[in-house]
């Protein structure tokens, strides 16, 4: 192996390292969270461990905090995880995972982050490098910050004043730049980003986001044209 | 099985399901050439949707604070090509520091 290749192995390794240590800040607060809010500590891990998509887990035990119903806390889940559903199919092109064992793991795996750091490598056997360390980085951790913040409780800081809120916006772009050189991923982005937030004040949160598919099949079908 | 359960139990299996609905698309789907193009933009565009909601969104509201500053910052450093770990610590520190100085 080449002195290149080496560095963005390493690279790939520490980014992903980075975003699991991030993960599991917000893992703190999510384990506090839920026990606020009337879960157990089982309850808690369960859905980390199982559902393992942060913003559903957010939105259920919000709703449950706030009084609402079980049948509300599923649905405001599952809108916020319909996302990994479009992940997925992209995924499944770029992994090409053969196998029961491997299929049903890396499903488990396809979220946001490992989402984003698999796109944003350069070649393909990067790519699936990045999926699987982010992902086991992303699991560790935040299965193990959601136990102690489930313990801990209220010990925990909030991740606002770390600047975390912040932190995975910026990791998002940092990843997604060097595809938004490309015309059509920067009038997808831009038009995504858009639609999202035009439509964050009339739909329940995960719908705007997911409606970013929409000019994405525009540009995707408009590019077509051009190309034909 | 009290009802939080069932909600949790559901919520997991849900969620799981959506995620390996996704693998399950029939390949001779994904490959179609007017669909290909589609699912190569598709998490390129939710990715900028979710940097957007999770920037200059509260509660379902649009709302410009530390954040945006954080975003802004962000950018000009990825624009000169910075690592991705300091484009990163730059977003959170800036956020922070902002919150802690106002």
């Amino acid at each position: 192996m080449n002195t290149t290749a080496v560095r963005a192995d390493r690279r790939v390794a520490r980014d992903a390292v980075a975003i699991g240590l991030a993960t599991g800040a917000y893992g703190l607060s999510y384990g506090a969270i839920a026990v606020a809010s009337g879960l157990s500590v089982a309850q808690a891990s369960f859905l980390s461990l199982f559902a393992f998509t942060g913003a559903s887990q957010f939105a259920l035990v919000g709703v449950v905090g706030a009084g609402g119903s079980a049948v509300a806390a599923v649905v405001a889940a599952l809108l916020l995880g319909a996302r990994n559903t479009l992940y997925a199919v992209r995924l499944a092109e770029l992994l090409q995972l053969r196998g029961f064992g491997r299929r049903a793991l890396g499903a488990q795996f396809v979220i946001d982050e490992t989402t984003a750091m698999a796109v944003a490598q350069e070649d393909r056997d990067q790519g699936r490098r990045a999926f699987w360390l982010t992902g086991a980085a992303v699991f560790v951790c935040w299965n193990v910050a959601t136990l102690i913040g489930a313990l801990a409780g209220d010990l925990i800081a909030d991740p606002a004043a770390l600047g975390l809120d912040a932190a995975f916006p910026a990791a998002f772009l940092a990843l997604l730049a060097p595809k938004l050189r490309e015309r059509p991923a920067l009038l997808a982005a831009v038009a995504g980003a858009a639609v999202a937030l035009l439509a964050t004040p009339l739909l329940p949160p995960g719908l705007p986001v997911l409606l970013a598919v929409v000019p994405a099949l525009v540009v995707a079908l408009w590019q077509r044209r051009v190309v034909r | 099985m009290t009802m939080l359960w069932i909600a949790v139990v559901i919520t997991a299996a849900g969620c799981y399901a959506l995620k390996l609905a996704g693998f399950a698309l029939p390949r001779r789907v994904v490959d179609h050439p007017s669909v290909r193009g589609a699912v190569e933009l598709a998490p390129v565009a939710l990715l900028a949707a979710l940097i957007a909601v999770g920037t200059f969104t509260t509660a379902q509201r649009l709302a410009v604070d530390a954040r945006a500053a954080g975003l802004a910052v962000a950018a000009l450093l990825v624009l000169a090509r910075a690592p991705f770990l300091v484009v990163v610590i730059a977003a959170a520190a800036t956020a922070a520091g902002l919150r802690a100085l106002v």
